[in-house]
């Protein structure tokens, strides 16, 4: 019978051992937006050192930053001082950074900057499912691809020191199942920091197009070194196995486990190149190709790999290639061990029957209590009243709102969408438009729109549910709540007398609606800061 | 050796408290394990699942494939059933009876737990009850790793000092609370085993195994079980299990009074083991 062992290992989250795995690499910097499934990046990085010094005095400095982009720039300055940085954030977050992202691969970095970025094939929370590989590949950069948290750990110092070996931002793409799925890691010793020493090459720094077009040629010249780096790499293994099968397999990231997961020790699999590291090893993949006919890709997200390897031809060097774009896995939704089971021709495993009961979903819905449900009772009654009303929502637990009782959000596309696309809807015709957006979106990218609507007095009303938090993401400390909320709204140029604060509750439901439709009324821009505290944290 | 189990239920059951007490124990035996949560927005009482493996062997995917769990494990009913075809044929299926109703459309309850009385190879306990005895509706989670013992593949004590490990930080009456809420879900589990093998309907069982002193049946009291449930007084017993705060002597000589008492009999009273 089993018996208990002396274990070096350490219970984590992929998320908590990239975040480690970054600490123990030397760590100075960690920045992040909350954004699920990344956010117990940072969360991590608070628990593990919050006690310790700061940055600047040899330990780690780390903060929720207002948006993405304010995250990364920071990480570009902890950089140019010298010291290393890590910034992590959900796929979407990459867009709002994308700016410096791109730009920071021209410029290049003094002190390592590893970009974790997490993806979520299949949509379990998030928008869209792109696929930060192929943003890794325009800004011209290295990734890594971790299949596990031990791998997530070892990857976050090797970022780093690729970062440094090659004066790049690495990324390291993570996917929701690796992300959030805990086994044991084994810890490698822990590294200092590297000194505060800032960087004295302006030039590369300051990207006038004379200094930037030499950088953006240094880029360029990157990928060659980067390539020969990934063609002996430990991520990148070629495995041509004893099967002898025409068959070969390329498979990336969480691919590999699920290919894995068919094969015992002693099966042996067929010939099969792992990928965990970015640019593509050339050379490694054409000599799978030399001992196959067939190659199938399995990757988890777009085929990046499988696209590449087509091309426009579709057949290089007359090799069969297989994957999402010819149907042998789906071409969009999460992967799984079930897919990859069928695209390698392996028969289903026996499984025991469904019960034959029509199960109901369980959809995630607003809390008891929330003062979400008052404020949009309220915007309701306005619907009813108003019909050519359109309320454009945003990112946050409100956005439930769409979903019946209330209806009450036609449209939520990105964070900060609702106020810009309201004054758009707004100068096309449509009254009244309306604009519901949090506490936390409206700072991280909502407050640029409400600048230019009041410039400009656009006729739109403007519901800020100041609940006190980062709810949806997991109750994240928000920048400005409660009256100074409204000294900022005051201060972007905001109408005192058709700027109101109210309590969504139910008590006062009748005086709101009067309230909400008097401003509705106004062909001018009106902003009314719903406030009350999330439900959630004023339990506990 | 290879454990892949399914733990299921809606936000706030506890999910994850099971789930990172068995990654403690299979890490305290020096398995390799890998536990995939689903997070975000989910927490909003929204389905929780998480898929758990461990194995003296180098686990691979972290989503359990279809056909090879050995267990699914809820803390709700009808989250237990969504999970059924990811069981091997021979898998287990334990779930509390408690439903979480917080949506409209809800299936029939009767019909729920019909289907869970369907499934071969399953255990149905009132875990909230059970948990109730213990000092605390919170440890129904814990209630049902107990009855989901003889699946685990791992020695209990080595999941008892898991549960001890991971309810350390809220001190000593927190651990041993749950300590004992995983005995008794164990014994529970067996009790209600032995009734559904000898014959006894699937919700007498879980009835009877709710309001046991400790979950604890003694093997010799099951056929006596089986006559008063199969009997003409079984509703009448049925209705006495359903009072709150009715404790059942494990021993058979509370089923055999039922019985000769006949239709004289005083149900509560002779539950309690008083005459
Ligand atoms: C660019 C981007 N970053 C992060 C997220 C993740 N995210 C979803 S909702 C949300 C914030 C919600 O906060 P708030 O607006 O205050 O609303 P609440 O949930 O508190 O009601 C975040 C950060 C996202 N969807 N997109």
């Amino acid at each position: 019978m089993a018996t208990e062992v002396k274990t070096a290992t350490r219970p984590l989250l992929g998320d908590e051992a990239l975040a480690l795995g970054a600490i123990d690499a030397g760590l100075s910097g960690a920045f992040s937006y909350p954004g699920t499934p990344a956010t117990e990046i940072l969360e991590f990085v608070a628990r593990e050192t919050g006690d310790g010094p700061l940055a600047s005095a040899g330990g780690v400095s780390h903060s929720w930053s207002a948006n993405e982009k304010v995250a990364y720039e920071e990480a570009m300055g902890m950089s140019f001082a010298g010291r290393r940085a890590l910034v992590s954030f959900k796929h979407v977050g990459l867009n709002v950074a994308a700016d410096p992202f791109m730009n920071s691969a021209v410029s290049g970095v003094e002190g390592g900057v590893v970009v974790a970025c997490a993806d979520d094939p299949g949509q379990h929370s998030s928008q869209n499912e792109q696929d930060s590989r192929v943003f890794a590949a325009f800004a011209q950069v290295p990734c890594l691809e971790p299949a596990g948290a031990q791998e997530c750990y070892d990857m976050a110092r090797d970022a780093f020191d690729l970062s440094e070996r090659f004066g790049i931002p690495v990324m390291v793409r993570l996917v929701t199942r690796i992300a959030h799925t805990r086994s044991g890691v084994a810890l490698a010793e822990k590294r200092p920091p590297r000194p505060l020493q800032p960087s004295t090459d302006y030039a590369r720094w300051s990207l006038l197009p004379v200094n930037a077009r030499k950088g953006v040629a240094a880029l360029a010249a990157k990928h060659a070194d980067l390539t020969a780096w990934s063609e002996t790499c430990r991520w990148n293994t070629l495995d041509l196995g004893r099967s002898g099968s025409r068959t070969g397999v390329i498979a990336a990231g969480i691919a590999v486990n699920y290919f894995l997961e068919n094969y015992g020790p002693e099966d042996s699999a067929p010939p099969y190149l792992a990928i965990g590291a970015y640019p593509l090893p050339v050379a490694l993949v054409e000599k799978l190709l030399d001992s196959v006919d067939t190659v199938l890709v399995l990757e988890d997200g777009y085929p990046h790999i499988e696209g590449m390897l087509r091309g426009l031809l579709d057949r290089p060097r007359g090799k069969a290639i297989r994957g999402k774009l010819d149907g042998a896995a789906p071409r969009t939704g999460e992967l799984s061990p079930d897919l990859v089971r069928e695209a390698l021709g392996l028969p289903a495993r026996p499984h025991r029957a469904a019960s034959g009961l029509a199960l109901a979903g369980r959809p995630p819905s607003m809390c008891n209590g929330c003062p979400h449900i008052d404020s949009n009772a309220a915007i309701r009654v306005v619907l009813d009243t108003y019909p050519g009303t359109h309320v454009f929502g945003d990112i946050g637990c409100y956005a439930l709102a769409y979903l019946p009782p209330f209806q009450t959000v036609h449209a939520s596309i990105d964070m900060g969408s609702s106020i810009s696309m309201a004054m758009g809807a707004a100068a096309a015709g449509v009254h009244p438009a309306i604009a519901s957006i949090g506490d936390s979106t409206f700072l991280h990218s909502g407050m640029s729109s409400l600048v230019d609507a009041a410039k400009r007095d656009v006729p739109m009303t403007v519901m800020l549910l100041d609940n006190g938090t980062t709810a949806m993401t997991g109750f994240q400390e928000s920048m400005v709540t409660g009256e100074a909320l409204v000294r900022v709204v005051k201060g972007l140029g905001v109408r005192e007398d058709h700027l109101h604060v109210i309590n969504p509750h139910r008590k006062h439901h009748e005086e709101n609606v009067a309230l909400v439709k008097r401003e509705v009324e106004h062909k001018g821009l009106s902003v009314i800061i719903a406030r009350r505290e999330c439900i959630q944290t004023a339990r506990s | 050796m290879e454990t892949n189990i399914v733990l299921c239920g809606v936000g706030g059951q506890g999910i994850l408290s099971i789930s990172i007490a068995l990654d403690i124990a299979a890490n305290r035996l020096g398995w390799q394990f890998k536990q995939a949560e689903v997070h975000g927005m989910s927490q909003r009482g929204g389905e929780v699942v998480s898929h758990l493996r461990y194995a003296d062997h180098t686990v691979r995917s972290e989503v359990i494939p279809r056909g090879k769990a050995n267990l699914v494990l809820s803390v709700e009913p009808l989250e237990a059933l969504r999970y059924v075809s990811l069981l091997a044929l021979e898998g287990a299926l334990v779930t509390s009876s408690d439903p979480f109703k917080n949506i409209e459309s809800y299936p029939d309850v009767d019909e729920v737990l019909a289907a869970v009385g369907r499934e071969p190879n399953h255990v149905l306990l009132p875990g909230e009850a059970l948990a109730r005895q213990c000092g605390s509706v919170k440890a129904a989670n814990i209630v049902l790793l107990g009855a989901s013992a003889p699946w685990l593949g791992m020695p209990e004590e080595t999941v008892e000092a898991a549960i001890r490990e991971l309810f350390e930080p809220k001190g000593e009456k927190v651990q041993e609370l749950n300590v004992k809420a995983f005995r008794t879900g164990r014994s529970a589990g067996e009790a209600y085993r032995r009734c559904v093998a000898a014959g006894v309907p699937s919700r007498s069982a879980c009835a009877l195994a709710g309001k046991l002193k400790d979950g604890l049946l003694s093997p010799d009291a099951v056929a006596p079980w089986k006559a008063v449930f199969l009997g003409p007084g079984a509703a009448e017993v049925l209705s006495a299990l359903g009072q709150p705060g009715q404790r059942v002597k494990g021993d058979a000589a509370v089923p055999e009074a039922i019985l000769a008492a006949g239709k004289e009999a005083d149900v509560a009273e002779l539950m309690a083991g008083r005459r």
